[in-house]
């Protein structure tokens, strides 16, 4: 994965996109996000960039549709507590069972011990010194800190635990508070982890490679803990990432060519939010606007629920009139027809087809043609 | 979705009103429909909050779990919905009707039947958990419950399940419905907010719908900020009144909404297969009322493999009726099939009423009709068609080609030498006919449920009731 790091130009580039605002860390969680809509470059340079979108959308007037209940993030922390409570004894028991192991005892590290500033360090020559050694004994570790390299940054990451020694194999093993009712959960939650979980498998398969070990030793099955039913009873799955990671990995790649995307931009531009003494973005709305209006995005509803950014490029797209706004449904129907007015055109009548118009105009006039005999 | 549809949601945005993709309703309206708001606490995968129901607009019925982490709180407010929603739900079983049936002995149908109206598919999933955590509940043993509880629980599954039945109406929700009805000038996504949708609806797109301040979310789930700033202060107060009144304002918005949504649907003219439907609803719901006189065990919590496969099949071709049904109800949803070139309308152009085919006893009338049509007809020769206007007859297409399909009809026309009175066309009427047809398919064959093979995980145990089923923790 060294191809991940990228040195010179692009980086200068992107720190002068940033200006003197500070870098957003990426968490595993928005490193999943950047796979969500890979053909928006508003959403690479700013992620490149290391833009806090949020604070952005705010300072824009769209503040994101996001919030997290109290009481969810409460429930979330005492799963957590519950599960990793005596060294990991609850988890332990439902990794016995998941993977039908002897493991008679366990070794439980608890890597936050040493204090924040060491934590990858010690996470690191852990995972070597156990890749090493590939001793029988099982080893749980706790808040480890891994590293990848986003677009020439360091992104830390931090999965819940990972479990070595479990079929000879380091397992990443994600707790998540939403509930398994008779075997079944909700398909997005759980697409969500999965992605999410394919980002510390990466991260700790890039580690063992640098290290000069097998990359194959982290497993592609993540354990997943979840509540079972009603209940706060913890249940553990294996979940397969291979397709999450292999999305992952175009992802990453394609984002360490931001260079083509940055050579297209105007000179000068950048996103600087210009934060004041107090951390707030003191720059002119309608200029950051207006830089930000200079890149292109891909608005699609999905964005509603993934993008800090969505309602400012919402409203980008009500103003252009694009027919993207109806969801890529509508886009697909419409085979290339990119704006309302145009769209509408061709149904009325008033604007002759493009070269390689002509069938969706057909079908638009005929549509509209029915339409109107059924409601007249 | 069609280009049809595409073509509406354009006309919207243009215009800045929702256009409508239907011109008839397709959706049985009960007279006395049980509005049903219910909220969960966030974060949790059914712990209820609370719940505005009821038959009338003016006397919502609001329950609140004062304390959402208490467990006994919470099945004493699973008890109140109870006591609201079972003597709506057994208000029906009185009235019924005997249907005759061709090798079974008869049975009675009630005469009408509740519909419980939720606003959005969230409340609908929301509703079957609610079902699943209460229906395996005992009222004795070591952790009794209200003897309704369990009852009430089978209810709630039964109508979560039949949400998903196409075109039942036993449970319905309002944006789903409406969106049949309405294309908005938003996303499908967006639709899925019953304020965003309604406002689309009657005044054009409106951003306060997006703005929890201004428009509650519908539920189940509360708004973030409203948990952090209202709620969670209101929880730590201990003091019920105030928590009451704080879910008030949620769902009361909501509430208005509602029956904003159903007055809307209530002006549209009924659909005239409807009837037919809310017939099969009131069989369906009659035959669960026996299930449960009978003393049958709850729901379980998985279906069997043949139990499954069978449900499959029924669904698959309910949604192939509702299909065919709603498209020859309403020309607006055939235009769907004339632009894919399955239908075609038109003025009838000539007709050979007695034209005849074969010889001697074997000789058929088979009246030829010459339609008029601007549609793109793609259908071979050979196709068999039937027509919205005389939905009993049966036609079969001859010949299309510059704007004139000639059809013959082959069922449906009477057995005399000449048509019956009406049953051909004039000249000058205009008619269409379609290939798609609501021919009676059979059941497929299944084995009884001992004779599941192993490839299916063998026959299914058979349903005990347990302690552990009845204790499951609820927290």
């Amino acid at each position: 994965m060294s191809g991940l790091k990228r040195e010179g130009d692009p980086v200068h580039r992107l720190e002068a996109l940033r200006g003197t605002t500070p870098q957003q860390p990426h968490d595993a969680r928005a490193i999943a996000a950047l796979a969500a809509n890979p053909g928006c470059t508003r959403r690479a340079l700013m992620d490149g960039a290391g833009i806090d979108k949020d604070a952005a959308a705010r300072h824009l007037g769209f503040p994101a549709p996001f919030g997290q209940s109290p009481f969810a993030i409460t429930r979330g922390n005492m799963f957590e507590a519950l599960v990793k409570a005596d060294g990991c004894a609850e988890l332990l028991r439902m990794l016995r069972e998941l993977l039908d192991l002897p493991v008679a005892e366990v070794a439980y590290h608890d890597v936050e011990n040493v204090g924040a500033h060491l934590r990858h360090a010690h996470t690191r020559s852990l995972i070597d010194r156990a890749a090493a050694e590939g001793h029988d004994a099982g080893t749980l570790y706790d808040h480890p800190l891994l590293s990848l390299e986003i677009a020439g940054h360091t992104a830390y990451l931090e999965p819940d635990v990972v479990a070595f020694q479990l079929g000879g194999r380091f397992h990443i093993v994600e707790i998540k508070s939403f509930a398994v009712i008779d075997g079944q959960a909700d398909p997005a939650a759980v697409a969500a982890a999965a992605r999410q979980a394919a980002v510390y498998v990466l991260a700790l398969r890039t580690l063992l490679e640098e290290l000069g070990h097998d990359p194959l030793k982290v497993s592609h099955d993540v354990v997943l803990v979840c509540p079972e039913n009603f209940a706060n009873r913890p249940a553990a799955t294996l979940v397969d990432v291979r397709k999450q990671l292999a999305v992952l990995r175009r992802q990453l790649t394609r984002m360490t060519t931001l260079d083509r995307l940055l050579e297209a931009l105007p000179d000068g531009l950048n996103f600087d939010l210009l934060p004041g003494e107090d951390g707030r973005p003191t720059r002119p709305v309608a200029e950051l606007a207006d830089a930000l209006r200079r890149t292109t995005a891909r608005y699609a509803p999905d964005c509603l629920s993934a993008c800090d950014l969505c309602f400012f490029c919402r409203d980008e797209a009500r103003q252009e009139g694009a027919s993207d706004l109806l969801g890529r449904q509508v886009r697909d129907e419409l085979g290339g027809v990119a704006s309302v007015a145009e769209a509408l055109g061709l149904a009325d009548g008033t604007r002759d087809p493009a070269e390689g118009q002509e069938e969706i105009a057909r079908l638009l006039r005929n549509a509209e043609r029915l339409r109107r005999e059924c409601l007249t | 979705m069609s280009l049809l549809t595409s073509l509406a949601r354009l006309r919207a945005l243009d215009e800045g009103i929702a256009q409508p993709v239907a011109t008839v309703r397709h959706c049985h309206l009960s007279e006395r429909p049980m509005v049903f708001i219910p909220l969960k606490l966030s974060g949790e995968a059914a712990a209820p909050l609370a719940a505005m129901l009821g038959t009338d607009r003016d006397a919502p019925r609001l329950l609140v779990v004062t304390q959402p982490r208490n467990r006994d709180l919470r099945f004493a407010w699973a008890a109140e919905l109870a006591g609201v929603l079972l003597p709506y739900v057994e208000s029906f079983l009185n009235d019924t009707e005997t249907v005759e049936r061709r090798n079974a002995d008869p049975y009675e149908r009630a005469l009408d039947a509740p519909q419980l109206i939720v606003p959005n598919l969230a409340g609908v999933a929301f509703t079957r958990l609610l079902g699943r955590s209460t229906r395996f509940r005992r009222p004795d043993g070591p952790y009794p419950v209200p003897d309704v509880v369990p009852l009430l629980g089978r209810w709630l599954t039964y109508f979560g399940e039949r949400a998903a039945y196409p075109g039942s109406s036993l449970m319905t929700a309002a944006t789903e419905e409406l969106g049949r009805h309405w294309a908005s000038g938003q996303s499908g996504l967006e639709d899925a907010n019953l304020a965003a949708l309604t406002a689309w609806i009657t005044t054009g797109p409106s951003d306060e719908a997006e703005d929890p301040l201004v428009w509650p979310p519908a539920g189940p789930a509360t708004d973030p900020g409203f948990d952090a700033e209202v709620l969670a202060p209101a929880i730590e107060s201990e003091k019920p009144e105030r928590i009451t009144e704080a879910l008030r304002t949620q769902l009361e918005p909501t509430w208005r909404l509602m029956w904003q949504a159903i007055d809307l649907l209530a002006a549209l003219p009924e659909g005239p297969s409807v009837a037919q439907r809310w017939e099969h609803d009131r069989g369906s719901f009659s035959a669960m009322a026996v299930h449960i006189a009978e003393g049958a065990p709850p729901q379980p919590r998985r279906d069997g493999a043949i139990t499954a496969a069978a449900k499959l099949a029924r669904m698959e071709r309910a949604q192939a009726a509702y299909d065919v049904q709603r498209a020859y109800d309403d020309p607006l949803v055939m235009a769907e099939y004339r632009l894919t070139g399955e239908a075609f309308a038109g003025e009838v152009a000539e007709t050979v009423p007695d034209n005849t085919e074969g010889e001697g006893r074997s000789r058929k009338l088979r009246p030829l009709v010459v339609i008029k049509t601007d549609d793109p007809v793609r259908l071979p020769p050979g196709a068999s068609l039937g027509t919205p206007q005389r939905r009993g007859q049966g036609a079969e297409l001859v010949d299309a080609g510059q704007g004139l399909v000639t059809i013959k009809i082959t069922k449906g026309m009477g057995r005399g030498k000449t048509p019956a009175p009406g049953a051909v066309p004039e000249v000058g009427e205009r008619v269409c006919y379609t290939s798609l047809t609501d021919d009676f398919q059979g059941s497929p064959a299944l084995p009884d449920a001992e004779a599941t093979p192993w490839t299916h995980g063998g026959p299914p145990q058979e349903y005990v009731p347990d302690d552990e089923d009845a204790q499951e923790e609820w927290s």
